[in-house]
């Protein structure tokens, strides 16, 4: 008699296995994987389903926000984080600074033959992880693998839906002249933490990426009923590319405080080293408010009273300007413009 | 932080903008040249020049390495990449120099060819060591402050034994830029371009030191003051210039003397003697044909040079007619001067090489100050 088990399927080597070409065939090895290991670390109701789609109920009221965003950082690990929680705090941020509740993220993978499946346990574990302590869970996905050589490891593309109460309406065209400008925390950590982990760069730095999820600070803002006009996560780019881009949706301009923006000492030395701006460096954890100037003190309460705010600061005003400049006064006492980032400064970021 | 915030306090630089106003004679103008790009991007980026009265005005000069490249040069590069199919290895600022045919060393890299972007001269001898089946390419640029890192690399390679290793040596001298400014007819007869005094570089006089400039305030009676990159060094400088102006003195004083000595660091220039060897001219872009103005890899080293090892001829290749870069970084006019400034010619989408880096005229003009344009 065959000592083999009934119904046996030798399960996944998760310690050596490496992603083939079988996994994104369609058949039985793609099933395993999806199996093992997105249903077991994701699992919920939705996607126990096992259709095609998640069917979802409606939500009652007020109007639907969705978002995707695509995520190729190199390295896939990086101090404070991995290409798996990013996947999923970029989406929830990119759903919840349209004053959106997020309600459900979508994932696909492109996976790399070759790719260590440890690698991609850590990296599903860790996305996983991000999406039960936000509370907005992975219903549907999709797995893909192409040969080796035509991807870099692991790109991961997740889709969010969110719902903004009735009543709530921000946009990046709302600004105004005077009102004020807020950010939540210390620039270019994210960006600066990458960068120390390029090889290349022969250099170490003891910078911890920022990524997090920001929608329970964004409640808390919005909870205040203060005028918010606008909310953006100054991500690729940087924060001056992002009021940049406020000044030309709103045409207005801005001009800015430049002792009064918060960076890490570690990421100034870095960025000093290097020649680069923090200004333009990426955050994965951060928020830009654009306030109403008599709400600004009651919102900057409620930022910094929340764990991802608390270095909180009011960084400059908004302006009446045809020319939809963004200006700064520089710690130095001269002014200057902060303008858009020109070419890429650093590539490959989120 | 420690050692750099310090160059930046505010307060300091309104006792220094005070002073200077309060020392600089209202009946006359001050027009002073901060030679290098590391000083205009200074002045733009701390808003330098807001805290000067309205009689002491900054000409940027040519000290931009990426600006004064030619084309020419660039289109070497380039065909190294794309048809010897070399890993060919450089500094992030040339990548986007525009060259001919609409190309660029980031355009041709989109087209295939194996371009990368170096930290240091260094990483590129790295690349030559982890890719033993491919030669590999260092294009050097800069004035003296790069040519020691690129002595240093050369000599690694022979000591190697590495064969697939090569240097497109670009490196130009300070001294024979600033010459041909003074000896410009524009500074020299006909006067156009008031020039009163230069700061001097920062980073290339740790390097050669300050004597060479000794000749500058004997010969052509201007005062140059050395002075450090960081803002306060620069108004520090201006301080210095408007006071030997005023008093009539033309000499060379170092505001930089916590890095720069009178003879520089002897051993890099050791090093760069060894190893280079003086061209007897080399085209400039802006400044044209400049007599014994670069340096070329030395007959002992030339298996490490890649004009040798690759069949690759030199073509001079003329600017867009419109574009000012020339004038600009001459000092003959400034970049709002030019018709293409701002409009087809922005950072985004570089026609002359000084919108190409931030420490170029315009790039730094247009990046930082073109609100006083607007005003």
């Amino acid at each position: 008699m065959s000592k083999v088990r009934e119904n046996y399927v030798r399960p996944l080597d998760l310690k050596h296995g490496r992603v083939d070409m079988t996994h994104g065939s369609g058949g039985r090895a793609m099933a395993q994987l999806i199996e093992e290991l997105f249903g077991r670390h994701f699992d919920n109701e939705f996607l126990r389903q096992g259709n095609d789609g998640a069917s979802l109920p409606m939500p009652a009221g007020g109007r639907l926000v969705m978002s995707c965003d695509g995520h190729v950082v190199s390295p896939l690990f990086f101090p404070g984080g991995d290409i798996g929680c990013l996947s999923v705090h970029g989406t929830i941020n990119d759903v919840a600074v349209m004053g959106a509740r997020p309600l459900y993220l979508a994932a696909s993978f492109i996976l790399e033959e070759g790719f260590p499946l440890a690698d991609l346990a850590k990296i599903v574990e860790s996305m996983a992880k991000a999406a039960k302590e936000a509370g907005v869970p992975v219903v549907t996905g999709d797995t893909k693998v192409v040969e080796a050589g035509k991807a870099d490891g692991v790109f991961i593309t997740t889709t969010g839906v969110g719902v903004v109460p009735e009543g709530v309406a921000l946009s990046g065209d709302r600004a105004r002249a005077g009102d004020v400008i807020l950010l939540s925390g210390s620039i270019g950590d994210h960006g600066m933490a990458i960068m120390a982990q390029r090889e290349s760069l022969g250099f170490s730095a003891p910078i911890v990426s920022d990524t997090a999820a920001l929608h329970g600070l964004i409640a808390a803002m919005l909870a205040t009923g203060a005028d918010i006009r606008c909310l953006r996560d100054p991500t690729r780019g940087g924060l001056a590319t992002t009021l940049n881009e406020i000044a030309r949706q709103s045409g207005v301009g801005m001009m800015l405080d430049e002792s009064s923006i918060p960076v890490n000492a570690e990421v100034a030395a870095a960025c000093e080293f290097l020649g680069l701006d923090p200004l333009y460096v990426a955050n994965e954890g951060k928020l830009v408010a654009i306030v109403a100037a008599a709400d600004a003190d009651k919102v900057l309460a409620a930022m910094r009273a929340h764990s991802l705010g608390g270095r909180a600061a009011q960084i400059g005003t908004v302006l009446a300007d045809d020319h939809h400049f963004v200006q700064m006064t520089t710690g130095f006492g001269g002014r200057r413009i902060v303008d858009w980032l020109t070419g890429e400064q650093l590539p490959r970021i989120c | 932080m420690k050692f750099v915030d310090e160059f930046r306090d505010g307060r300091l630089a309104r006792g220094l903008a005070a002073t200077i106003a309060a020392e600089a004679d209202s009946a006359r103008r001050y027009s002073f040249m901060e030679f290098c790009g590391g000083h205009t991007h200074a002045i733009s980026r701390y808003g330098v020049t807001d805290l000067l009265p309205a009689n002491v005005r900054m000409v940027h000069g040519p000290g931009c390495p990426v600006c004064v490249l030619p084309i020419g040069r660039v289109d070497m590069a380039i065909e190294l990449a794309l048809r010897h199919g070399v890993i060919l290895c450089t500094y992030g600022d040339c990548l986007r120099v525009p060259a001919s045919d609409g190309l660029s060393l980031m355009k041709a890299k989109a087209r295939g060819g194996d371009v990368r972007m170096v930290y240091s001269s260094a990483d590129a001898l790295k690349i030559a060591q982890d890719n033993p089946g491919r030669q590999v390419v260092f294009f050097a640029i800069g004035f003296e402050t790069t040519t020691p890192p690129t002595a240093v690399v050369i000599k690694q390679a022979a000591a190697l034994g590495l064969d697939n290793f090569s240097v497109l040596c670009c490196h130009v001298l300070t001294p024979s830029a600033i010459s041909n400014i003074l000896e410009s007819p524009e500074v020299r007869e006909l006067g156009t371009v008031p020039l009163d005094g230069f700061i001097g570089p920062a980073h290339v006089s740790t390097v050669i030191g300050y004597a060479p400039y000794e000749f500058f305030a004997e010969e052509f009676r201007k005062p140059v003051v050395i002075a450090g990159f960081e803002p306060l060094d620069v108004m520090q400088a201006i301080l210095m210039l408007v006071r030997q102006v005023n008093e009539g003195r033309a000499e060379v004083e170092n505001e930089f003397s916590r890095a720069v000595s009178r003879d520089g660091n002897l051993k890099a220039q050791n090093l760069v003697s060894e190893l280079f060897e003086l061209r007897r001219e080399f085209e400039w872009r802006g400044l044209g044909l400049v007599p014994y103005s670069a340096l070329k890899i030395r007959h002992e080293y030339s298996r490490f040079d890649a004009e040798l090892r690759f069949p690759l001829g030199y073509r001079s290749v003329a600017d867009n007619k419109a574009c000012e870069c020339g004038a600009i970084l001459r000092g003959v006019k400034r970049p709002q001067d030019c018709k293409l400034f701002g409009t087809v010619c922005t950072p985004e989408n570089p026609i002359g090489s000084c919108m190409v880096s931030s420490e170029g005229a315009c790039a730094a003009h247009y990046t930082y100050g073109r609100y006083k344009d607007a005003a």
